[in-house]
């Protein structure tokens, strides 16, 4: 139904583009509620792209947290479900180096085993064979089901679930305010990040799940959230190390888990509390690379000679317990609050604290409760209905992949399908040139990138890359980038904003390998720039609003 | 095996040295790991193109304002006016023909419809005195069907900045269809493989047709023909009612590959032996003098000379290494100019400054290399391995390549190399 302004009215408006706000966008449409989710700037921005991608089983949390050692088992268990086709099976094991206290493991594998986490004790030399890139001088070694999670494909794959169930999407809009009407917010005034264009949206309810940023959110409302950003730095190495998910069996520190993922691996993290106005500004330090680098080494020693691609990091939302102003107590729990309990405010909650594993438990809470405010009855199905990409039906895989190629299944082709599962049938190979490879790293094709542009909110070259991988590989982008926007250009048919986006690109994938530019890294940084400011000149070419994503 | 002089690096450095040498009859040799910066090369050579971030457009005088330690300056003024003449006349032996003058720089046209300063350029590359006056009057941007490394949106833009109208066209080669069926194999040197004979004239009466509906005076085209040799570019050129000029391409570089080919087959003609695939892994010193050095193929069979050029190139080329702690000079650990604080080596930005590309290793102003603080009386760095000079910002790489090059070449022959 129209309001008052002629503006389509919405039941609920979704703040934040991460997993949280897309899977509360999903259940809240796949419940009836005419949704809207709104992202200041690209899906998986913040914390949600910027973390291990670890499936955990929650073991790493048995002793210290059972309540989400809890939580984790149980989503574990429902994302390998609902998501096929974001999560890989690897397994995880749980080491014991010999500086480490042996008499841990007997404490941790109790704990797990209390929170429902199966914990297998094995011989150091079976979990050897099992991993061959652990460190062989382990004492100790417990498996447990830990696995691997593609956190932007999980998130695009929310978005995509619910749209079908009717959902709009804006990305690049920012919430500036809040429209109000007494003491309940009403709509959120919206700033195009992009062209600045000022717009208002309506709603019966605001649903805050921006991760750290909802504090500044929540602010906006005249409402006072306490958060505590906490910085975690991570190292990505170029190429899969170790096939099996490596924590070590301590209490929880500093880079103590080495995560592999599609053709890489991930070592973090460190964990660094900073003032909240840092947040927009993660850069990795030298220190943090040193500590990562040390630790690494110690749980796999081939980390030593392997190429570190790149370092990023990302900022945990830690919620400050109501009744504890100082901070201390943090819990990494979820955190559902109603303003219109806790500080009279209707029309606006907030959801936030938890971790991307429970992502998908966050936004049932946060639907339960506006369903709850908005006199609803559905209830929840996110735990039994398949993301898009995941279905099993029993069409997946029969349709025939249209192909004037000679193999029967190219390396690209299953490269997509591994990305996009059965939304892969949705990629077009109309001509030899959908075939042609735009990203050799990673396997791109020209008819994925085409499929990306089409159907995944992609607008730059940097949504494209979190939508397909393209410039994720071992070239960071050199060859590739340019491809893309090639292709790019065909449809926003903007060559100068195509060749800002391009030039931006180059310099956000710099950025990442900057504070690790040594080795083969310092190589292709300068192949970079011979290729990208020496042949091409593309220097100093974009503007402010083209480096929005290259954070 | 003893030689006059053994060059390590078969890069344009390297392979320049060795001719000059080789023709003053030299007995040399050139190990080569099978790189070469020149397969990324941009169609045309740099002398200095820029300063202070601004286009320059007479180099030889912007070379008298360069600070001391750069290695032009090292050169002195007098030898780089000598030697900017050498080149183009020792290219041409080699079957490569350049144009343009070390006195004005002329501009190329970039993959992505840029002008950039230039000295001297391939044969066929599209290149313009001034961009702000490009006597090319209605422009043809010609592409292949399935070819993503080229692209004429980007430099229709760039050329309408000059006020150049441009259409655009793309072709199929029937000569084609087979690379057409892999994924991969629509790169530009595997294209240059297959155009050839018949198949450019097919392209030229395709790209004529294109003229016609298009009333163009002039056609731009992917720098994709002539890997081997000139010949398919003048053929193209003759076939074609209009003027045709090449644009480079995303690596790799067909021109830069055909340079490369054409210095080693030139060497080799002459005589100089070039160990390709090979690799130097250390040198037997005794007092100020390297001895020898050992390569990977020929184990602990030692080669000897009387003097020894380096000329591996920057990190790019694995001239110079960096780990987490140092940037060192991997083969024998000479002294190098860099900052020992990892820190300061890279800026965030990759368009600003990094300090980095002017690390390279400690030499004296005849290029003599050092080691342990000791002057090595008879081996001398050439090229892009050299430290003092910021050949990014500058756009000079090509022309320090060269010079240097020339210059220790010579004083190798004059005796001033170290010879006993």
């Amino acid at each position: 139904m129209d309001n008052k302004f002629g503006k389509k009215h919405y039941d609920v408006i979704v703040i934040g583009g991460g997993a949280t706000g897309a899977g509360t966008a999903r259940d809240c449409a796949m419940r009836g509620l005419k949704t809207l989710l709104v992202e200041r700037f690209d899906f998986t921005a913040g914390a949600t792209g910027r973390n291990h991608g670890l499936l955990h089983s929650g073991a790493r949390y048995a002793v210290t947290d059972q309540e989400s050692a809890t939580e984790c088992i149980k989503e574990n268990m429902i994302l390998r479900r609902i998501a096929r086709h974001c999560v890989e099976d690897t397994g995880g094991l749980f080491v014991t180096l010999p500086e480490d206290d042996l008499d841990y493991q007997k404490n941790f594998v109790d704990a797990c085993l209390k929170a429902g986490i199966s914990a297998e004790v094995l011989d150091p030399k079976e979990a050897l064979l099992i991993e061959p890139a652990v460190n062989k001088d382990i004492i100790g070694a417990v498996r447990v089901p830990d696995g691997a999670i593609d956190p932007f494909r999980l998130t695009v794959a929310n978005v995509v679930s619910a749209r079908r169930d009717g959902a709009d999407v804006l990305t690049y809009h920012e919430v500036t305010g809040f429209e109000r009407d007494q003491n309940r917010l009403v709509g959120v005034r919206l700033r195009d990040t992009r062209s600045g264009e000022e717009s208002v949206e309506y709603a019966d309810l605001m649903i805050n799940a921006g991760g750290i940023w909802g504090h500044h959110i929540a602010e906006l409302a005249g409402v006072k959230i306490n958060m505590f950003p906490a910085k975690g730095a991570l190292l990505i190495f170029g190429h899969r190390v170790n096939d099996v998910v490596i924590n070590r069996c301590r209490k929880p520190a500093d880079a103590d888990i080495l995560v592999p993922g599609d053709t890489i691996s991930l070592i973090g993290t460190t964990s660094t509390r900073l003032p909240y106005d840092q947040i927009d500004n993660m850069e990795v330090t030298p220190e943090e690379v040193d500590i990562l680098l040390r630790e690494g080494i110690k749980i796999a020693p081939s980390l030593a000679y392997t190429r570190i691609l790149r370092a990023y990091a990302g900022v945990r939302p830690l919620v400050a317990s109501d009744n504890d102003p100082s901070g201390r107590t943090i819990s990494r729990g979820i955190v559902c609050l109603d303003h219109a309990t806790r500080d009279g405010l209707e029309g606006f909650i907030t959801i936030t604290g938890g971790k991307l594993m429970t992502y998908r438990l966050m936004a049932e809470w946060a639907t339960d409760l506006a369903c709850k405010k908005l006199g609803r009855t559905a209830k929840c199905q996110t735990a039994e209905t398949p993301l898009p990409g995941s279905e099993m039906d029993k069409t997946f895989g029969t349709k025939e992949h249209k192909k004037s190629h000679i193999i029967e299944l190219s390396t690209e082709q299953k490269a997509a399908e591994g990305r996009h599962g059965s939304l892969s049938e949705q990629i077009e190979y109309k001509t030899e040139d959908d075939e042609a490879l735009v990203c050799e790293c990673e396997q791109v094709s020209v008819g994925e990138i085409k499929y990306a542009i089409e159907h995944l909110h992609v607008g730059n070259l940097i949504n494209l890359r979190r939508r397909t991988r393209m410039g994720m590989g071992t070239c960071q982008g050199e060859l590739c980038a340019c491809r893309a926007a090639g292709i790019m250009v065909n449809y926003n048919k903007c060559a100068e904003r195509t060749l800002r986006d391009l030039s931006s690109f180059i310099n956000e994938r710099w950025k990442g390998m900057y504070p690790v530019s040594w080795g083969e890294t310092l190589v292709e940084g300068q192949f970079m720039s011979w290729l990208y400011e020496g042949v091409c000149g593309i220097d100093q070419l974009a503007r402010p609003e083209d480096l929005i994503d290259a954070k | 095996m003893k030689y006059d002089t053994i060059i390590i690096g078969g890069g344009m450095s390297g392979l320049v040295a060795g001719i000059r040498l080789r023709k003053a009859g030299q007995k040399v040799a050139i190990v080569s790991t099978g790189q070469s910066a020149l397969h990324f090369n941009s169609g045309s050579i740099a002398l200095l193109g820029h300063e202070h971030g601004h286009d320059i457009k007479k180099p030889l005088e912007a070379i008298e304002r360069l600070k001391p330690e750069h290695p032009y300056s090292k050169l002195g003024i007098d030898n780089v006016r000598k030697y900017v003449g050498e080149v183009a006349p020792l290219f041409a032996e080699a079957g490569i023909t350049l144009h343009g003058s070390a006195e004005r720089n002329h501009y190329r046209l970039t993959p992505i419809g840029m002008f950039k300063p230039a000295w001297l350029s391939f044969e066929g590359y599209a290149t313009v005195d001034d961009p702000k006056n490009i006597e090319w009057g209605k422009v043809l941007i010609v592409n292949l069907a399935g070819f993503i490394d080229f692209y004429p949106q980007f430099i229709e833009l760039g050329l309408s900045k000059y006020g150049i109208e441009c259409s655009s066209r793309t072709f199929i080669l029937p000569g084609l269809e087979t690379l057409r069926k892999s994924a991969t194999e629509m790169r530009a040197t595997n294209i240059a493989r297959v155009l050839k004979d018949e198949v450019i004239l097919e392209m030229a009466s395709q790209i004529n047709s294109y003229i016609k509906d298009t009333n163009a005076d002039t056609v731009l085209l992917p720098a994709i023909l002539g890997l081997y040799d000139e010949n398919p570019i003048r053929l193209l050129k003759s076939k074609v009612v209009r003027p045709v000029h090449l644009v480079s391409t995303m690596p790799m570089s067909v021109g830069g590959m055909r340079a490369q080919m054409s210095l080693r087959k030139y060497f080799m003609k002459l005589g100089g032996t070039y160990l390709i695939g090979d690799k130097v892994t250390m040198g037997r010193f005794e007092n100020d003098r390297l001895v020898s050095v050992n390569t990977q193929n020929l184990g602990d069979m030692p080669l000897e000379a009387d003097s020894f050029i380096l000329a591996t190139g920057s990190f790019f080329s694995h001239g110079l290494e960096a780990n987490p702690t140092s940037i060192y000079e991997p083969i024998f650990g000479l002294d190098v100019v860099a900052s020992a604080n990892r820190p300061e080596w890279c800026d965030m930005d990759i368009y600003k400054d990094q300090n980095y590309m002017e690390f390279g290793v400690v030499n004296d102003n005849d290029f003599h290399v050092y080691r342990d603080g000791k002057r090595i009386s008879n081996f001398m760095a050439v090229g892009a391995v050299l430290s003092g000079c910021n050949s990014m910002k500058e756009e000079s790489g090509g022309g320090v390549s060269l010079l240097t090059s020339i210059k220790v070449a010579d004083d190798i022959l004059n005796g001033k190399g170290g010879k006993k």
